[in-house]
């Protein structure tokens, strides 16, 4: 049991490095909780497994420490902690049964062989395992063999800590929920910190209480789902989070008034005058809504989509694209209509930052 | 589904029988011709039955006696180098660096033995392994250990089997790297957060992962030693005495330096049905090995 504590961690794969590009991983400061389920959530090369395997120890940072509650690790080998890890593809031993892959850590550590018993058949018991003790490891489909790499990480009763790594990539569909709210049962039931690296927003916030945005090797944003979606701190986030993404238009910020173009937008509160090289409105499709011409910002509309639960109008204004969503019962005659933003949903960028009330006197960059 | 079927595609092989025929059976017809026949030279050919066979599968025979004693040599020959190119082989492809430049430089290295036509490798060793003139032997004789293969058997044996082994061993190192190379890494990862000692991934992961590039690297190793001929003739002409004189050699022999056609072509057609017999074991192994995973996969 242990919080891990990420101190002025940096890591760059060139032995030289100098320049901010040179690191993979730029210096990051993050408290992981005990006990808490967190998603690593970034596109692909963003540095979330190489920050993963410097928590499990199969990567030496650069510089910074890696510390699980007041202990050091970061010169300790991946044995010597108390960590565990499913990596993307399943790992199982192939000449093993599943009782035999499942004991194996433990067999490793010299526990006696009574208490590896009793604790293995838990360990299959909870992952429903028990079925295919006896069967050979490598008969079994890519479900299982994941769960066996996660049994093996949970059948060690000193683990503190499960590091995932985007671990349903080559699970089917419709095994993927379930096989997710196996992990979330399991986060109930035992008392284990839980980070699960995914490129995949929905795995990301339907696992995780709290999810770590990481772009280009930097945290950008740690907050809950809720948090990412209503506050994105920076326009990475609000772009890569949500379906689609937010709408991110460059604009000019007069006291309580942003405007795009010529085009005046009311936000919520007044900014003190911006110094930042690109000021930008943010706000999401869900609280743009779509109104025949004249009632609010006039657009040109290319499509609508219908996705289901909503339809999503593709507009054009001054040249910028915009999502929006359409209400039930409004259609749209020609391809002339207009926009009305949601003045609470209204935020505002400085170079990419979000704009808040402490740091709403220009030096937001 | 409807199958179009044409046979005018037989017409396209035609060539390959016939120049199989022209290449294989022909000639092999030939070698059966001889095999039921005797001949005291002059072109004159008597029938002979089965008698040729009789003679080489009985031990108690003059040529059943040195048939078989050829043929336990070839075996003892091919057990010695596979129990000593395997785990060598194994070890040398653990020990290969995984990446950076001296990758290229060992797979080069490692391929160069290979590339030797088989009868320079019989004359390098020829001489090397000389006591008066050659690196090897002179620095063993000064040693103060008595070495000569061509005069001592055990010598010349010890000496076939290193240079077996230095031609050899490389491509059971090569085939078991790719073998090695093929395993992701977080097979490694996983055991180290496992715990697993070095020996414990050696067994359960590497060994695993390397057992089908291995049972190929093994039959190649079996037949190219069974049929080896060009090294050992060159090296020690299968002596001292007969000491060497393995099945190839000794079948060389019969029919090229006794002219007893009709006893050498009995002997190779044993020969070639034992060769057939274990290749086809082995393919009934590897397609078995194939299906179980296939079965496993499925």
């Amino acid at each position: 049991m242990a919080r891990i504590t990420l101190d002025h961690l940096a890591h760059a794969y060139k032995p030289d490095p100098r320049r901010a590009e040179d690191y993979a991983l730029k210096e990051i400061n993050h408290v992981w909780n005990q006990g808490g389920a967190y998603a690593l959530l970034g596109p692909s090369g963003c540095g979330k497994t190489t920050l993963l395997n410097i928590i499990s120890g199969l990567v030496r940072p650069t510089r910074g420490r890696v510390r699980f509650d007041d202990l050091d690790v970061t010169d300790l080998p991946t044995e010597a902690r108390n960590i565990a890890q499913v990596f993307q593809f399943p790992v199982v031993y192939d000449t093993m049964t599943v009782r035999e892959n499942l004991a194996f850590p433990l067999k490793n550590r010299h526990v006696p062989r009574d208490r590896t018993a009793r604790r293995v058949e838990e360990i299959a018991h909870l992952l429903d395992l028990t079925r295919v003790l006896d069967r050979k490891a490598s008969n079994l489909t890519a479900d299982m063999k994941q769960k066996i790499s996660l049994g093996r990480g949970l059948v060690r009763p000193d683990v503190a800590a499960i590091l995932f790594d985007e671990p349903l990539t080559v699970i089917d569909p419709h095994l993927k929920w379930q096989l997710r709210s196996t992990l979330k049962e399991i986060h109930r039931a035992l008392d284990i910190t839980m980070i699960y690296v995914t490129h995949d927003q929905t795995e990301a916030l339907t696992f995780a209480d709290k999810v770590v945005v990481m772009h280009d090797g930097a945290v950008v944003q740690t907050g809950t789902p809720d948090e990412l979606f209503e506050r994105p701190a920076h326009t990475f986030v609000g772009h890569f989070i949500g379906s689609p993404g937010m709408n991110i238009l460059p604009c000019r910020v007069e006291g309580a008034s942003a405007f795009i173009g010529s085009e005046r937008v009311a936000l919520k509160r007044p900014y003190r005058p911006l110094v930042a090289e690109r000021v930008e409105l943010g706000i999401r499709p869900e609280f743009v809504q779509l109104q025949p011409k004249g009632v609010g910002l006039p657009v040109h509309v290319r499509r609508i989509d219908d996705i289901g639960r909503a339809r999503i109008a593709r507009v054009e204004m001054n040249g910028h694209p915009l999502a929006a969503s359409v209400p039930d019962g409004i259609s749209i005659e020609g391809d002339e209509a207009s926009l009305v933003l949601d003045p609470r949903h209204v935020h505002i960028y400085a170079n990419g930052h979000l704009v808040t009330d402490e740091s709403a006197g220009g030096h937001a960059a | 589904m409807t199958k179009t079927v044409n046979n005018k595609a037989w017409f396209f092989v035609l060539p390959v029988f016939a120049i199989v025929a022209f290449s294989a059976v022909l000639p092999l017809m030939t070698v059966v011709n001889y095999s039921v026949q005797d001949t005291f030279g002059n072109n004159q050919f008597f029938w002979n039955g089965i008698g040729w066979f009789q003679e080489l599968l009985d031990p108690s025979s003059q040529l059943g006696e040195r048939f078989f004693d050829s043929l336990w040599r070839t075996l003892l020959f091919s057990a010695i180098i596979l129990l000593i190119e395997v785990p060598l082989g194994i070890a040398v492809a653990l020990a290969m660096p995984r990446e950076g430049w001296t990758v290229a430089l060992c797979l080069v290295l490692m391929a160069l033995p290979l590339l030797i036509p088989w009868n320079v490798v019989g004359t390098i060793w020829q001489v090397f392994a000389r006591g008066d003139i050659g690196l090897l032997g002179w620095i063993v004789n000064h040693l103060g250990i008595d070495y000569n293969y061509t005069g001592d058997p055990l010598d010349a044996w010890i000496t076939i089997v290193v240079m077996d082994v230095w031609h050899w061993t490389s491509l059971i190192a090569l085939l078991c790297y790719a073998g090695l190379k093929s395993i992701p890494d977080a097979y490694y990862q996983a055991a180290r957060i496992d715990g697993a000692s070095r020996w414990a991934v050696f067994r359960i992961i590497q060994l695993p992962k390397m057992r089908r590039v291995l049972l190929i690297a093994v039959l190649l190793r079996f037949m190219d030693s069974f049929m080896i001929y060009t090294e050992p003739f060159v090296l020690t002409g299968g002596g001292p005495g007969n000491a060497t004189t393995f099945l190839s050699i000794d079948l060389v022999k019969l029919a090229l330096g006794q002219f007893d056609l009709g006893k050498a072509a009995a002997m190779s057609l044993v020969y070639n049905l034992i060769i057939l017999a274990i290749c086809w074991v082995f393919y009934t192994v590897m397609t078995n090995v194939d299906a179980q995973r296939e079965r496993i996969e499925a």
